[in-house]
């Protein structure tokens, strides 16, 4: 039942490389918050309750509702088209996801170690890869941020690869993504967003070697 | 004493952040300075004693705690010096100097930390304080720097955590869960390659932000040019050695494995695109901060093919990194000077700095010998036995290439220098130039003093820590 999960984890990454409108990133966003609450919840079976309430609530009340609700509440705040503005079309998009994929499979076949179930490691570098590709190839800074937050839903996932033994590193995990969440959505998107008007990449682009 | 420096770090910074007035601010930064001196005095005297379970004061970590110490003093002096004579207000002079504290003792408590989890964590609270210091003019090209800066530092920082979590399976058959450096280097021999390698590339692409490193140096480039001088002094060497101890102490396990050589190939790779991609961007950049912060990106390429070089090599990077801290932080803190009298950093708009700022340009002067390694500077030492290292383990190509490019950064580095020291100004008002005092320079001078001193003539204990610092390298 596990590899479901992932398996729908996965489908979501080809999602993004198709998706136009900025709000169906954010959905895809919340279901994937949803789909790593269910994989929490079947992997780490000796886990205490204390922290399966801290991973409830960093899955769902943080990945599903706070950053999505926080993010469409950005994009009308600031009024930023709903166009992702890729710099590549759709198709190309879907390509390099399936490359990214392909290759993580077969990476995953290199390794020789019994504990390890390969679909975590595949699930979570291709998370990766595709997130560090949605930040490389959209124009404006939101899909930046939603790009981190697939990079860190693919940490995630990692993480509950060994988080029956090390159940402090998948804290660790949550404390990274909150930190790092809060600083980056909290503070500086709405300021970018109060100085720079339309909320571009290119505006970004005065700080250079002169 | 480690915990009454944390809380003493963390007190003094929250109340000057939380009371604005100027008299308790300036009491608890001195007040912080001084817990930084016994704090490090303290370390100093017990070496191999570890405190709160997670900091052991083994040599390197000594070595580099000194070292920030000895710059932390001065960049205290000259951040007064910057908020007094930038008319700052109440609100922006609390953050700086509280953001200041955190910066100093999360990077002081890193290069102590035994964990690798824990020095992540140090990292983390650096990216905050930093990007406060980066933000401080509160600018559009601030903010532009700041996201950049908190964007790659947010990615690289989540991929050490990946690192982190493959050095967690590399564990997984040995049974330990014991992520502390010593367990690490107590298993290494079973440790699986396949996961360690994955660690290491994730940990060190990640503390290349920090290091000013290919791939993830543009953010802290930026970073240094635009945090406040005295601010960017403590980015271009302690944020930088506390990136270096993260990957020092990961490089001290794959070393004593047989990934060794495979280790090696990546970092020199690193190093000498490190080097290349300095020198092609100082022959273009006017900017004289930048151009500061590249040669940091240099010093740290260097020293990281010293590492590869192995036998004195080893030696020698971490001599190489002790001297840049002293140096490059000497040149920042001159900088402040430089752009009072021209308003300006383009190196364009400035000129007969002699004229202007005697004690100030005989300061900057000797900066330049000292960065660019001409003797007598104490860098020299250090870079000649890296040399040396290349030449022990016939690395030739290397050698010549870095010859090349050296000498193409002493070039440039020298033809800007000189020109701000010695050519005319264009359209410059010289009615503007403010007066002064020589004894703003002293600290530049001492810090020069320092880096000759322990190039040449290096104290016992010193050469000792050194020593102790790679005894695990194999040779």
């Amino acid at each position: 039942m596990i590899h479901v999960f992932l398996i729908i984890f996965l489908i979501t990454l080809f999602y993004f490389s198709i998706a136009n409108r900025l709000l169906t990133y954010i959905k895809v966003l919340a279901l994937q918050g949803l789909v790593l609450f269910a994989v929490s919840l079947m992997q780490l079976s000796e886990i205490n309750t204390l922290n399966l309430i801290l991973i409830l609530l960093e899955t769902i009340i943080f990945k599903s509702v706070a950053v999505p609700f926080f993010l469409a509440y950005v994009l009308k705040r600031n009024r930023i088209t709903r166009e992702a503005e890729p710099f590549v079309p759709n198709f190309v998009s879907l390509i390099v996801v399936t490359l990214i994929i392909v290759s993580t499979v077969l990476l995953s076949y290199s390794i020789h170690d019994v504990h390890l179930d390969r679909m975590f490691f595949v699930v979570a570098l291709s998370s990766l890869l595709t997130g560090l590709y949605i930040i490389a190839s959209r124009r404006k800074i939101i899909t930046h941020v939603m790009g981190y937050m697939i990079i860190e839903n693919g940490v995630f996932i990692l993480s509950l690869a060994v988080g029956n033994e090390m159940p402090a590193m998948v804290n660790l995990g949550i404390m990274l993504d909150i930190f790092a969440s809060v600083l980056i959505l909290g503070i500086f998107l709405n300021k970018i967003g109060d100085v720079f008007k339309d909320v571009d990449i290119d505006q970004l682009s005065n700080l250079k070697d002169y | 004493m480690t915990l009454a420096y944390i809380i003493t770090a963390l007190t003094t910074g929250l109340i000057i952040f939380l009371n604005r007035s100027r008299i308790v601010n300036y009491s608890m930064l001195i007040l912080f300075i001084i817990a930084q001196i016994l704090f490090t005095a303290f370390v100093f005297s017990s070496k191999g004693i570890t405190q709160l379970s997670y900091f052991t004061f083994d040599a390197i970590g000594i070595l580099l705690l000194c070292a920030m110490t000895v710059i932390s003093v001065p960049a205290a002096w000259h951040g007064y010096i910057y908020i007094k004579t930038h008319e700052e207000t109440r609100q922006s002079r609390a953050i700086y100097f509280s953001a200041l504290i955190f910066l100093i003792s999360a990077i002081s408590l890193g290069v102590v930390s035994n964990h690798i989890a824990v020095t992540w964590i140090l990292t983390e609270i650096t990216t905050l304080s930093a990007s406060a210091l980066i933000y401080h003019h509160r600018n559009k090209l601030a903010l532009e720097g700041v996201w950049k800066y908190v964007f790659i530092c947010a990615i690289s920082i989540t991929f050490v955590y990946v690192g982190i979590l493959f050095l967690n399976l590399s564990l997984r058959e040995t049974g330990s869960h014991d992520l502390s450096f010593a367990s690490l280097i107590q298993h290494r021999s079973q440790l699986n390659p396949f996961w360690l390698k994955m660690a290491f590339l994730f940990i060190f692409t990640g503390f290349t932000v920090k290091m000013s490193l290919v791939p993830m140096f543009t953010a802290s480039i930026d970073a240094k040019d635009l945090a406040p001088a005295p601010a960017g002094a403590l980015m271009a060497t302690g944020l930088i050695n506390l990136g270096f101890i993260g990957f020092f102490r990961v490089y001290t396990i794959m070393a004593n494995t047989p990934l060794h050589t495979w280790t090696n190939i990546v970092i020199g790779a690193t190093g000498i695109l490190s080097v290349f991609l300095a020198a092609v961007y100082m022959l273009r950049v006017k900017n004289i901060k930048r151009m500061f912060a590249y040669s940091g990106m240099e010093h740290m390429g260097l020293a990281m093919i010293g590492i590869v070089s192995g036998g004195i090599g080893y030696y020698a990077a971490i001599l190489h990194i002790i001297l840049h801290t002293f140096i490059k932080s000497g040149l920042f803190f001159q900088f402040t000077q430089i752009y009072r009298v021209y308003q300006n950093k383009n190196i364009d708009f400035t000129g007969y700095y002699f004229r202007y700022n005697l004690t100030g340009a005989l300061a900057l002067l000797a900066g330049y010998f000292c960065i660019t390694a001409i003797p007598p500077s104490g860098m020299f030492v250090s870079e000649f036995l890296i040399f040396r290292s290349l030449f022990d383990s016939h690395m030739f190509i290397v050698m010549i290439v870095l010859f090349v490019l050296l000498t193409t950064i002493i070039w440039i580095f020298g033809k800007n220098m000189f020109r701000l020291l010695f050519q005319p100004p264009v359209e410059f008002d010289e009615s503007t130039v403010p007066k002064i005092s020589p004894w703003e320079s002293a600290s530049q001078f001492a810090l020069f003093a320092i880096a000759l001193w322990i190039g040449f003539n290096p104290p016992v204990w010193f050469t000792a820590l050194l020593k102790e610092s790679v005894m695990m390298l194999p040779n």
